[in-house]
Parts: structure tokens; C-alpha cells; sequence
């Protein structure tokens, strides 16, 4: 894994996403807001979004609920159109690619895993046409017996037996469905997965068994993921990168380890400070304060800046700016500033 | 004395073809303000533990043997008024989902009032004022001009604290708390544990916590009981069961959680996954997902043992008889 990464650090990335935005507009119908003299609402549900993600590697995205993670992954594979911004997967960008008539050519190219095994295969079908539905609509096997071969292949891959094809989903578990769903995801030979919380239906000696086939199809398979979950330890296990968001925006990016041993941001280190305590050292750590707010009527500056220990008038006003410091990235006046608590 | 004392419970569902046994014999005491974890993953049978003690287990579901003891009296054969008068006064509870164990056409102190009414010998200026008490304790800011708010006017963290300030009405010996902080973000589920943990304190309350996240249970609890299958698998101090793990079940899992700090490249994983009900093995329920089972782990059903270590486990791995022939 490890030299994997560093062969990898001097290529170019696989995926540029640059100022993305996704707003959302949740008004009241148009009689309402004229009769209550409301003015419209809109959601920025994601508000700028910029980072990379190298070939090979896994980039993580955290957050509390409502920060807008889901958001960024339903935008890379095409599922929401952004309000701003461009993706650029190797070299092609999305917005474009996806309204051209061969979009089927670079669609192949990424799939996703969705967070609920249960609500993301059709109840109805039987695992083998679940898992070539990619390949039928992509047009990459010629007869049907090349089909039933490769559904075989990739059900072998993922740790089920070829004769499960003939199964339909209820005859499973939660861990086995969310194997389908890999195989499936597989079954048009991509270069990318993007991940929505693969594992928070699971439990944990289930989610270990997903954990380490993700690891091991990516070793094997040489497979890029953006992996997106709230539960941190799960993160630092999966991730070589890794974006802290809040409030639809990033706050730091940095290494897995650099940003587990030093984090610099002050939601990172909040964020950090909320894991539960596994080797029992028994220390006491100051309590968490606040909550996320209403992301409809964000703070105004920093959004983070009611809960932060180090705000001052600046983060009142003014909205930080991803800036580079060191190897990591980071959006906060504090840090820029030296300033400690 | 202990607080609650539970005797080899037997929760079964009948059906056509006679009954699903959900939980399988199962002994454990609750000592006066302690907090005992129940730990287990989904079908282990940790909820309908938690639902037999309070009286809530929903039919057909129904206690086929043993009994529950609170504080020395009997309580799984209450009739149901008897019942209704002991929960919220002696035991409180605390569930999942804050938004469904809340009344969302009532005000908050409407629902904490009629409680404290119902329980306690109180005119109805005296219910408020506890009201209001109750939710400055549980850290609601405001707690006053908060009051005649309806629920879904409050965070889900919020409403979660709303819970506890009702679930602590009637001043109760023992906390039910199911899955209390897996609706609610990371940083949110920090701030309930530590309130939990200072109000159990402050109150002397014992709670039983179930859950499925052992990290929750190494940050609160002082014992912890590890259930797999309807079954205890391993009771024990919760910093042994954590750190020197005796059952086969509790290695896996506790190798199987991710832990910050710890750099692996693979994490241990149990094969397969928990049997259903219908198809329990012979033996120890455990045997086909276990490393080590050999020949009786097939044949007899292990109960809970001493290990040699502070915690006690259901595996034939540690039987004397076993270890000597």
C-alpha cells in the first residue's frame, strides 16, 4: 500500500474537482412566499469544493450529517448536475462528457457502492442480472454465455460462489448484499469507486470482512476510491488522504496520518476529540461544545467560528480560504494567524 | 442486594411450526449505580433483553422462563397496570430515536409535566418547576422559554437530552438506555455520553446501555456482557473484557474494530455472519465461525464459566474437565 502510493504521488491526479457547488433551492411555493413576504431559501448543500485525487489512492471525505459529503459523491458520478464548478476525471471534464451521445465510453470508467445493501438492489431481479447490468448496458460481453462466465468471475472476486447468481437478494445478508453491490459496481471494469458509507449498515466484524475485500480488490485491481463515512476509525484504516468537510465546505485536507497525529484545524481536532477511547488510557478530554447549525442560514465568515475555541472578529466576517501550509491544506484564519487559545 | 437480578430468561416467539427461541437462558446482575454494557450485533437478542426488563416486549413475543428481580421483588409477572406504575418510577427508559419517543403534537413540558404528575405526588406549579430543573440539568440552554416548544423544534441532540430529562422524572434505580446515541453525529454522541455519565453519577442511577459500538461501551460502562445469538458469550470488568478478551467471539470482535493509533493493514475478520434463528447449531451457537471449536463445541451448549481471568465465558475453551482430558 504504501509503495503504491509514493509510485503514485508523482502522477497526475485521476480526479480534479475544482470550486464545486451544489445549491439547493428549498423555498415555499411562490403564493406562500408572496403572502408571508418570504424571500427564496437556498441550501448550499456544497459551497466550493476544491481537491485532487491521485491515481491508486484512497481520499477520504468526513463530516457530521448534513455537511454535504453525499452531496460531493452523488455530483462526481453524474447523479446531481453541479451549480458551479467542473470535474475533471483524467483529463476529461464531466459537465461536457455526460451530455455528449458516447458518454457511455467514460462512464464505465467509475461506479459507486452505495450505504444501504437493502435499498440499492432490486428486490425483484436475481443476483446475476443485478451484477451484469453494467455489462449489458455497456455493451462489453458478446453472448450470454460470456456473461453468465463473468458474473461467475466477479462473484468469485468479491467472496461468494458462482451458483449464488441464481439467488435473489432476500436469500442474503447484510454483509453478502453489500458484496453484490461491489461485484456489481466491478462488473464494467472500472478505474474509480466512490464509496457513500459502504459500511455504516453493517456490523462491525461484518464491516471488517467488506473493509478488507475493498483493500484487497484495490491492491488487485489497482482501483482509486473516494470513500466517504462519518466514523472516523473506519477512515484512518481505509484512507492514504483525507478531507475534513463542514457546512458543505472543506476545512483541512491532509495525509491519514498527518491529520490523525497533528490536526491543525480547530473542527478537526473537535472532531478527534469525539472518538471513543479504545485503549482505555481513562484521560479526561475537555467536553465537545455546540452543534452543527442550520446549513439553510449558515454564520455569516467562518461557518464554524460559533463553536471555535479561537474565533475573533475576523472569522466573524470574513470566510477562510483553503490555503497549502506544509503538505496540508487548511481553511482557518487562526491558523494562518499563529493564533492559541 | 442487587438492584436487578435477572434469572435465566428465555424469550421465544411462537409460530406455526412452534417457537423461535430470541433469547437463550440468560443470568446477570445490575448492581446499584452501575452502568452494565450489553454489547452484541444486530439479532444478538441485546434489545429484547433490555424490553423484557422494562415490560415492553411486544407480542407474540413473551417470556417463557426465568424471572427478573428488581430489587428482590418479582416483575416479568406483573399484570399490566402493576407494570405501568413501576416504569418511569423505577425504571426509566431511553431508546434509539429520539423523534419517535417523543409526543410531536405535545409541548415538552406538557409530556416532562404529565409524567412528573403521574409519578410523583407534586401540584401541577411544583411539576413545572422540576420540569424546568430536569431540563437545565440535561444542558438544554434556555430551559424555560424552551418548555413550550414542540419537539420538532429541537436537534436531534436536543431531543435526545429531552429524553433523558424524562427518563429521569421520577428520580428512577435503573436506566434502560437502547442504542441511545446511533441516531446522532459523532460529535453530539460525545456530549450524551458524558451527560449520562455525570447524571448516573450525580443520581447514583444504574443504567443499562445497550448498544452495538464498543467504543460507547469502553467510554461509559464499568462491566459489559457480550452477547452472540441470544446467549452471554463473555461477562466481564469492561477494561478486561477489552483488553484481554477470553472468549473466541469477543478476540474477533474487538479485532475487528478499526482503532485510531493502530496501524493494520488487515483487520482481523470472523467469517460468515451470525446464524438466524431458525437455524441455531447444535452446540455452541458459535462453532461453525469459530477458530478454535473442536469436538464437544458441536455436541454441548457452553455455559457462562470462570476463564482463569477476571471475566467469565461461555466456551468449552476454558472448562476444566475439557482442558485436563
Amino acid at each position: 500500500m504504501v509503495d503504491t502510493a509514493q509510485q503514485t504521488s508523482e502522477e497526475i491526479a485521476l480526479l480534479q474537482v475544482r470550486d464545486l457547488a451544489k445549491h439547493f433551492d428549498v423555498s415555499k411555493p411562490w403564493l406562500a412566499r408572496v403572502l408571508e413576504h418570504q424571500p427564496r431559501q437556498i441550501l448550499k448543500a456544497v459551497d466550493g469544493l476544491s481537491f485532487e485525487i491521485k491515481k491508486g489512492e484512497t481520499f477520504s471525505l468526513v463530516g457530521e450529517s448534513g455537511c454535504g459529503k453525499s452531496t460531493v459523491a452523488k455530483l462526481i458520478v453524474g447523479l446531481h448536475g453541479p451549480s458551479r464548478g467542473e470535474i475533471i476525471f483524467d483529463g476529461i471534464n464531466l459537465n461536457e462528457a455526460i451530455s455528449n451521445k458516447d458518454s457511455n465510453l467514460v462512464r464505465r470508467r467509475w461506479q459507486m457502492i452505495f450505504q444501504d445493501p437493502y435499498a440499492s438492489l432490486n428486490p425483484r431481479w436475481r443476483v446475476r442480472d443485478i451484477v451484469s447490468e453494467p455489462i449489458r448496458v455497456f455493451k462489453l460481453a458478446r453472448s450470454k454465455d460470456e456473461i453468465l462466465a463473468r458474473v461467475g468471475e466477479l462473484l468469485t472476486q468479491v467472496g461468494l460462489s458462482p451458483a449464488d447468481g441464481d439467488k435473489f437478494p432476500h436469500e442474503f445478508s447484510g454483509g453478502q448484499r453489500q458484496r453484490i453491490s461491489i461485484a456489481r459496481a466491478l462488473s464494467s471494469e472500472p478505474e474509480f469507486l466512490v464509496c457513500d458509507e459502504p459500511t455504516s449498515a453493517l456490523d462491525v466484524s461484518v464491516q471488517a470482512q467488506i473493509l478488507n475485500l475493498m483493500k484487497d480488490l484495490q491492491r488487485r485491481l489497482g482501483l482509486t476510491y473516494l470513500f466517504i463515512s462519518h466514523n472516523l476509525a473506519v477512515v484512518y484504516h481505509v484512507s492514504d488522504r483525507i478531507g475534513v468537510m463542514y457546512l458543505g465546505r472543506l476545512c483541512e485536507v491532509a495525509t491519514a496520518s498527518d491529520l490523525f497525529k497533528s490536526p491543525k484545524h480547530p473542527y478537526t481536532r473537535l472532531l478527534l476529540n469525539t472518538i471513543p477511547d479504545m485503549d482505555m488510557t481513562g484521560i479526561e478530554r475537555a467536553p465537545v461544545q455546540g452543534e452543527v447549525p442550520n446549513p439553510i442560514d449558515p454564520p455569516n465568515g467562518c461557518t464554524f467560528h460559533p463553536r471555535c475555541p479561537l474565533a475573533n472578529d475576523r472569522c466573524h466576517k470574513e470566510s477562510p480560504k483553503l490555503r497549502q501550509v506544509g503538505d496540508t491544506m487548511i481553511a482557518c484564519h487562526a491558523v494562518e494567524e499563529n493564533r492559541h487559545s | 442486594m442487587s438492584l436487578l437480578e435477572v434469572r435465566n430468561l428465555r424469550v421465544e416467539f411462537p409460530n406455526r411450526r412452534g417457537a423461535l427461541l430470541a433469547i437463550d437462558d440468560i443470568s446477570f446482575l445490575i448492581e446499584p449505580g452501575e452502568v452494565l454494557g450489553v454489547v452484541g450485533e444486530s439479532g444478538a437478542g441485546k434489545s429484547l433483553t433490555g424490553a423484557s426488563i422494562i415490560g415492553l416486549l411486544e407480542p407474540p413475543g413473551r417470556i417463557a422462563a426465568g424471572e427478573i428481580l428488581l430489587e428482590g421483588e418479582r416483575i416479568d409477572n406483573l399484570p399490566y397496570e402493576e407494570m405501568r406504575r413501576i416504569r418511569g418510577k423505577k425504571i426509566g427508559a431511553i431508546f434509539q430515536d429520539p423523534l419517535t419517543s417523543l409526543n410531536p403534537l405535545y409541548t415538552i413540558s406538557r409530556q416532562l409535566t404529565e409524567t412528573i404528575l403521574v409519578h410523583m405526588d407534586m401540584t401541577q406549579a411544583q411539576a413545572r418547576t422540576r420540569a424546568i430543573e430536569l431540563l437545565e440539568e440535561v444542558g438544554i440552554p434556555a430551559a424555560e422559554k424552551r418548555m413550550d416548544s414542540y419537539p420538532h423544534e429541537f436537534s436531534g441532540g436536543m431531543r435526545q437530552r429531552v429524553v433523558i430529562a424524562l427518563a429521569l422524572c421520577a428520580n428512577p434505580k435503573l436506566i434502560v438506555a437502547d442504542e441511545p446515541t446511533t441516531a446522532l453525529d459523532v460529535s453530539i454522541q460525545a456530549q450524551i455520553i458524558a451527560l449520562l455519565k455525570r447524571l448516573c453519577k450525580d443520581h447514583k442511577t444504574a443504567v443499562m446501555l445497550i448498544t452495538h459500538d464498543m467504543g460507547v461501551i469502553a467510554e461509559t460502562a464499568d462491566r459489559v456482557a457480550v452477547m452472540y445469538a441470544g446467549r452471554i458469550a463473555e461477562i466481564g470488568k469492561v477494561r478486561d473484557v477489552i483488553k484481554d478478551a477470553k472468549h473466541p467471539y469477543t478476540k474477533g470482535l474487538m479485532g475487528s474494530i478499526p482503532i485510531v493509533g493502530h496501524d493494520v493493514e488487515v483487520l482481523q475478520q470472523i467469517d460468515g455472519s451470525m446464524p438466524r434463528l431458525t437455524e441455531i447449531p447444535k452446540g455452541c451457537a458459535f462453532n461453525a465461525r469459530c477458530p478454535d471449536a473442536f469436538e464437544r463445541c458441536f455436541h454441548d451448549r457452553p455455559d457462562l464459566m470462570p476463564t482463569g481471568g477476571p471475566s467469565a465465558a461461555a466456551c468449552w475453551l476454558y472448562d476444566t474437565e475439557t482442558a485436563n482430558g
